[in-house]
């Protein structure tokens, strides 16, 4: 393998590499190639989705099965099949992508294969069950561009994820990978900081804070020792932006670390990634091997007098590791624990040196920024909010999966056109967004433009990207129970309004959803959250009332039925109701051999009772029942 | 030089304190903490801002927001509320919050009285907890003799952490478990008996609550002094009869406190009170015999002293490899003991099994130190119970006895004479100068007309001396303090120590600091003023060296024919043991 020295060898190697992406990427240089190619059908490749989600669905046997079919039948010169990052699309995985044609085929299976190969990438025959359904319309969308899923979205973070092999740093190079740093490298450092400053980029993973003069404060310190940190300790539920470009694109982030690091003076970067991400860590070795071999990393990097390393370190998968300070303990060795700021670490950090800790969607925003210029990035966005940001939509939604749309789309639009509405055609309650620091924005706000500062306005915030949409058939108070024991449980327990106070928030509220909470139940909350928010240590805990805080303020009156009336309207809180058969019934018997508990008294052609002590409300005779016989009161 | 406005007003300070520092200097600003911590005299800050007590309101920069003020530095310009509504409603609450995970036993507690979560408490005048919920449930470990850890009540505030790892650099206790659960604890939840504890009880000293406390003896004590088959006689360590005095609200200089501490035991119901002093005065025969041995003779050197049980603990632990250096001498508590049960017994014509021994000790380890298994004689301890300075004071207070009000009177004989050269065993450094004012007069048969070795007083972690026995040089060092202790033995260890006599205590200061003494609250002048009134109890001894102490002399005549003899090996030294822990 050529080692890259000079700035000459790797643009050198983009020219020679310029045809490895050709059927993938629209690359001008490689458009004729790409035109003989659909016409003649000479060349195709088939991407085999390898992100985690696909791969627990078997995307790896899959991708195994069909190298080796394709091998088998000699069509291996033709036919070309690559493993690559996440298509965004993980409800409908494993997914699979054919070039240059852009067909998408979802939920596929390792049975398909021989199939597949021989009808469709043979004879050419369309396999109608593989292509997307629009939920909808029921129509079947072949094109990958022309599923509703893709249209709006805008990809700088995750551009390479799902395009390139992220086990090949040839591909990387391909795409113009390591030319930012190479232009960095022929600038100041202060100049590369003022490029960040200018894009206006903040801080991907929760707080927003504006990178460029987070470097700006490192750079200025003094000392030589210095350490660029990436923090992949993603952590928020059903996030998984961060593990999805670390699979899709690692090379991108590492290359910002190293433009990182030579922006405030540092020689060596750590990547704190959890253990809990075997896939991720695996591509990052890889990855970072050969950028050694080629010596991208290292000494005198593209012949110029930087140098510069990256140190994997592996986090046991504590919540507060993601808290800047508490990640740099656990790199130390110590109890992942946060410390007072200030200092803050850009001033005394990792081993009490200068440290700058980014998150891993923040780097992946780094290259392109340098390459198109501050000005392009600063274009996309709002005001304040520049860019775009990638959310992992979940809950109620027809599509869910990663998306990345430009910061100022409204959650509108993510919901419905992206999303495809709401499952069932339900009613829209709210959109929880930032994970358990965030809160619920109620419906009637889905025209806000998402950013930094919408969200905190209306008591959420943008997190690390986490978005659960919220149905009629959830209970509010149930939702802000569940983000209140995740806290509780992650905690690091050491400063009093959090270890303590978000011990007793939940218990409140399970004493409201329970049906015994006190009058004072909700004031007694929002005392706790204001004092917990403002007396606690790390960012965990001072915005760990956030979920509670923001329901009792758009949904108080749930909380008023539970207390006062002991009902729950979304029929989640067991405690507050009763299953009861009416005179609909038909003594048909069906509830009564579906009932898990037996708690069904009945006999044939006689109205059933159900036996409230056996009864455990699962609600399988509520759903059974053919003759609306079932009431829940 | 920092500007600063404190509610309201403007205040110059050095930029380098916290706003808690800047405002101690105000008379009309108090600000409440609680797992804030300063060691001043051993230059150890605890400022870890956990417990939320010490919110004050700060704006800085344009931005407002509730900050620790302990543990966050002045910055100029900021603008600094101490006592809003808010900041005194927020505290209440973190207050109320951390109660409401504590358990309700103040009465029966042994810190009530003594504890700062409870004085807190009565300071913001709490009369009820408006959070209510689960509390924590650990059980209770007493598997040493020595120190009781009482997690239910931990608020973690991390001060014995600090005084564990930072302070002593023993490294026991360290945060467990997240969240709700989390405490302070040994790795695992282990029992403190089988940890590198060494009890020095630090800890203890530190800890605002009952989370850490010793284990007492009292209830045992009380049994046997009312038991008619038992005589039951006691010892004073030297540094008891300084810390004693704060619990009686007696001066500390006064001369007639330790006749008075006499007389009280003696209302107690002890059979017989005895020092401690008298058998420091006994260790100083065999260990400086020892040393001029090794030193004459060219045996391995340095010698390190012994009578610190903590420090033996540390040196079993973490350096096996030099359990051979110390002296052999055992502790003046342990000879203390062999000789009562033995030469005492024989003399008063008791059996040994009904001779109880009780210790009044300012430590914790003499705790673990008298459960040994080598300090037993067919299976009989030499010293029975162990109790500490507050133990003391508890069972003073319960018989109605205040020290305050009664007569001094003497310690009875043979074991209750003593030197100057004993009391200073009390201190860090006393132990050195003591044996020093013996060994010059027995290498040079001359009388040693300056006894004060002032090089090696005070409270500096690591003293270092050089002193001139006519022309040969005893290089010395003294070390107090775990921390500083690990210091040395590391030199040591690597060979670039060129020590003759090394002298280490535990606990910083010595044994007027030991785990076992009355709560300081962090003020560490107390510390200081123990010191003086050690020294000052010296100066005015009629005899200041201890071969010279009458009843000693007799001792040897009597019984242990001379310093180093086979009876004396027999009954006062001991050996040491490889501890570590893997």
């Amino acid at each position: 393998m050529k080692k890259i020295k000079t700035k000459e060898d790797l643009f050198q190697l983009y020219e020679r590499n310029k045809t490895l992406l050709a059927l993938r990427t629209a690359d001008e240089r490689v458009k004729e190639d790409v035109e003989k190619a659909k016409k003649n059908k000479t060349q195709r490749e088939i991407l085999v989705c390898g992100d985690t989600g696909c791969a627990s669905a078997k995307s790896k046997v899959i991708f195994n099965y069909l190298k080796k079919e394709i091998e088998n039948r000699g069509l291996d010169d033709k036919i070309k099949v690559i493993q690559t990052g996440c298509f965004g699309l993980c409800e409908k995985g494993p997914v699979l992508m054919s070039f240059p044609e852009e067909n998408f085929y979802v939920e596929f299976k390792p049975e398909y294969i021989k199939n597949f190969v021989e009808e469709h990438l043979i004879n050419g025959k369309d396999l109608d069950r593989l292509y997307y359904t629009d939920p909808i319309t029921k129509r079947k969308i072949p094109k990958r561009s022309e599923i509703p899923f893709y249209k709006k979205q805008f990809k700088i973070a995750l551009r390479n994820v799902g395009v390139i092999d992220p086990s090949q740093l040839d591909e990387y190079i391909a795409v113009k990978g390591y030319q930012a740093l190479a232009k960095c490298l022929s600038m100041s450092p202060m100049d590369v900081i003022n490029i960040i400053k200018k894009s206006g980029l903040r801080g991907r993973g929760g707080g927003g804070f504006p990178t460029g003069i987070k470097w700006e404060v490192c750079n200025k310190m003094p000392g030589d020792d210095k350490f660029i940190i990436c923090n992949a300790d993603e952590g928020d539920p059903g996030a998984f932006m961060d593990r999805s470009i670390l699979e899709g694109d690692p090379f991108s982030v590492l290359e910002a670390m190293a433009i990182g690091g030579y922006a405030i003076g540092a020689n060596k970067g750590v990547i704190y990634i959890r253990a809990e991400y075997p896939s991720a860590i695996t591509r990052l070795q890889v990855a970072i091997k050969q950028l050694r071999e080629r010596e991208l990393l290292g000494k005198n990097i593209l012949g110029n007098d930087f140098s510069f390393d990256i140190e994997l370190k592996y986090g046991a998968g504590a919540f507060v590791c993601g808290e800047e300070t508490a990640l740099i303990a656990s790199v130390q060795g110590r109890r992942g624990e946060p410390t007072t700021k200030p200092p803050f670490p850009a001033e005394k950090g990792l081993w009490e040196k200068p440290t700058v800790v980014n998150n891993v969607e923040t780097f992946a925003n780094i290259p392109p920024i340098i390459l198109n210029g501050p000005e392009w990035f600063a274009s996309i966005g709002t005001e304040k909010s520049k860019g775009t940001k990638v959310f992992a939509l979940a809950g109620k939604i027809n599509y869910g999966g990663l998306i990345e749309v430009p910061m100022g789309t409204t959650l509108r639009e993510i919901i419905y056109d992206i999303g495809g509405g709401l499952k069932n055609g339900k009613q829209l309650k709210a959109v929880q967004t930032g994970g358990p620091s965030g809160g619920c924005i109620p419906a009637e706000y889905i025209d806000t433009p998402i950013t930094y500062e919408s969200l905190t306005e209306s008591g959420s915030m943008m997190g690390s990207g986490g978005m659960i949409v919220i149905d009629e058939d959830n209970c509010m108070v149930d939702v802000a129970k569940y983000y209140l024991e995740f806290t509780t449980h992650e905690s690091c327990g050491k400063c009093a309004p959090c270890r303590i106070g978000t011990k007793r928030m939940p218990e409140i509220l399970t004493q409201i959803t329970e049906g015994y909470a006190e009058d004072d139940a909700i004031e007694k909350l929002e005392n706790l959250g204001k004092v917990i928010k403002n007396a606690s240590l790390c960012g965990l805990g001072q915005t760990a009332p956030n979920p509670v805080l923001s329901t009792i303020r758009f949904f108080r009156n749930e909380y008023e039925n539970h207390i006062k009336n002991k009902k729950c309207k979304a029929g989640v809180c067991k405690n507050l109701f009763i299953y009861r058969i009416n005179d609909n019934c038909t003594g048909c018997l069906v509830c009564f051999k579906n009932c898990p508990a037996g708690a069904i008294i009945g006999a044939p052609r006689q109205k059933h009772i159900i036996n409230f002590e056996k009864c455990t409300k699962c609600g399988i005779c509520f759903m059974k029942c053919r003759f609306n016989a079932i009431e829940v009161v | 030089m920092a500007k600063i406005y404190v509610n309201g007003q403007a205040v110059e300070c050095q930029d380098n304190l916290t706003i808690l520092e800047a405002t101690q200097q105000l008379e009309d600003v108090y600000i409440p903490t609680l797992c804030h911590l300063d060691l001043e005299a051993f230059n150890i800050e605890h400022h870890i801002g956990s417990c939320r007590i010490c919110m004050v309101d700060v704006e800085v920069d344009g931005r407002r927001k509730m900050l620790p003020s302990c543990a966050t530095p002045v910055k100029d310009g900021m603008i600094i509320y101490t006592n809003t509504p808010e900041i005194i409603h927020t505290r209440r609450t973190v207050l109320e919050l951390i109660l409401s995970d504590h358990p309700f036993e103040c009465l029966t507690c042994l810190k009530n009285g003594n504890c700062e979560l409870q004085s807190l408490s009565k300071e913001f005048g709490i009369t009820k907890i408006s959070y209510q919920g689960k509390k924590k449930n650990y059980p209770i470990d007493v598997s040493s003799k020595a120190i009781k850890r009482e997690l239910n009540k931990c608020i973690m505030c991390r001060r014995c952490e600090t005084a564990c790892n930072i302070l002593q650099t023993v490294g026991t206790l360290s945060g467990y478990k997240r969240g709700f659960d989390a405490v302070v604890a040994p790795a695992n939840l282990k029992p403190l008996v089988e940890t590198n504890c060494t009890f020095c009880g630090q800890c203890v000293n530190v800890c605002p609550t009952a989370a850490l406390t010793e284990i007492s003896y009292i209830n045992d004590v009380w049994k046997a002094i009312n038991d008619p088959n038992k005589k039951v006689i006691v010892q004073t360590a030297p540094a008891v009869r300084v810390g004693i005095c704060e619990e009686f609200c007696l001066d500390h200089f006064d001369p007639s406190n330790t006749g008075k501490l006499v007389t009280g035991l003696r209302m107690l119901g002890f059979d017989a009170v005895f020092d401690t002093n008298f058998s420091a005065d006994l260790t100083i025969m065999e260990e400086a015999n020892e040393f001029i041995q090794r030193f004459t003779k060219g045996g391995r050197l340095p010698l390190l002293t012994s009578c610190c049980p903590g420090w033996i603990n540390f040196l079993e632990h973490n350096f096996p490899d030099l359990i051979d250096i110390p002296s052999t001498c055992k502790s003046p508590q342990q000879m203390f003991g062999a000789i009562a049960k033995t030469y005492y017994a024989n003399k008063i014509g008791i059996a040994p099994k009904d001779l109880i021994v009780v210790s009044i000790m300012p430590c914790l380890a003499k705790k673990y130190e008298a459960g040994r298994e080598e300090f037993k004689r067919n299976n009989i301890p030499d010293v029975d119970y162990v109790l500490t300075t507050r133990e003391l004071a508890t069972m003073f207070k319960e018989a109605g006895i205040n020290l305050h009000k009664l007569k001094p009177s003497e310690y009875d004989s043979p074991l209750g004479i003593s030197t100057g050269a004993a009391v200073i065993f009390g201190v860090t450094g006393g132990v050195v100068e003591a044996a020093l004012r013996t060994a010059y007069e027995w290498i040079t048969n001359e009388k040693l007309e300056e006894i004060n070795f002032t090089q090696v007083r005070g409270l500096d972690g690591v003293k270092e001396a050089t002193v001139d026995i006519k022309g040969t040089k005893v290089n010395i060092a003294v070390t107090s303090g775990l921390g500083n202790a690990r210091k040395i033995l590391e030199k040591i260890e690597d060979g670039t120590a060129n020590y003759h006599l090394i002298e280490i205590m535990a606990c910083p200061g010595g044994c007027i600091n030991g785990g076992g003494q009355p709560y300081i609250h962090g003020d560490t002048n107390k510390i200081l003023q123990r010191l003086n009134a050690i020294y000052t109890i010296d100066e005015k001894s009629k005899i200041r060296k201890s071969h010279e102490n009458p009843d000693i002399i007799k001792l040897y005549q009597e019984f242990l024919g001379e310093p180093g003899s086979h009876k004396a090996h027999e009954l006062l030294h001991t050996n040491y043991f490889n501890r570590e822990m893997v």
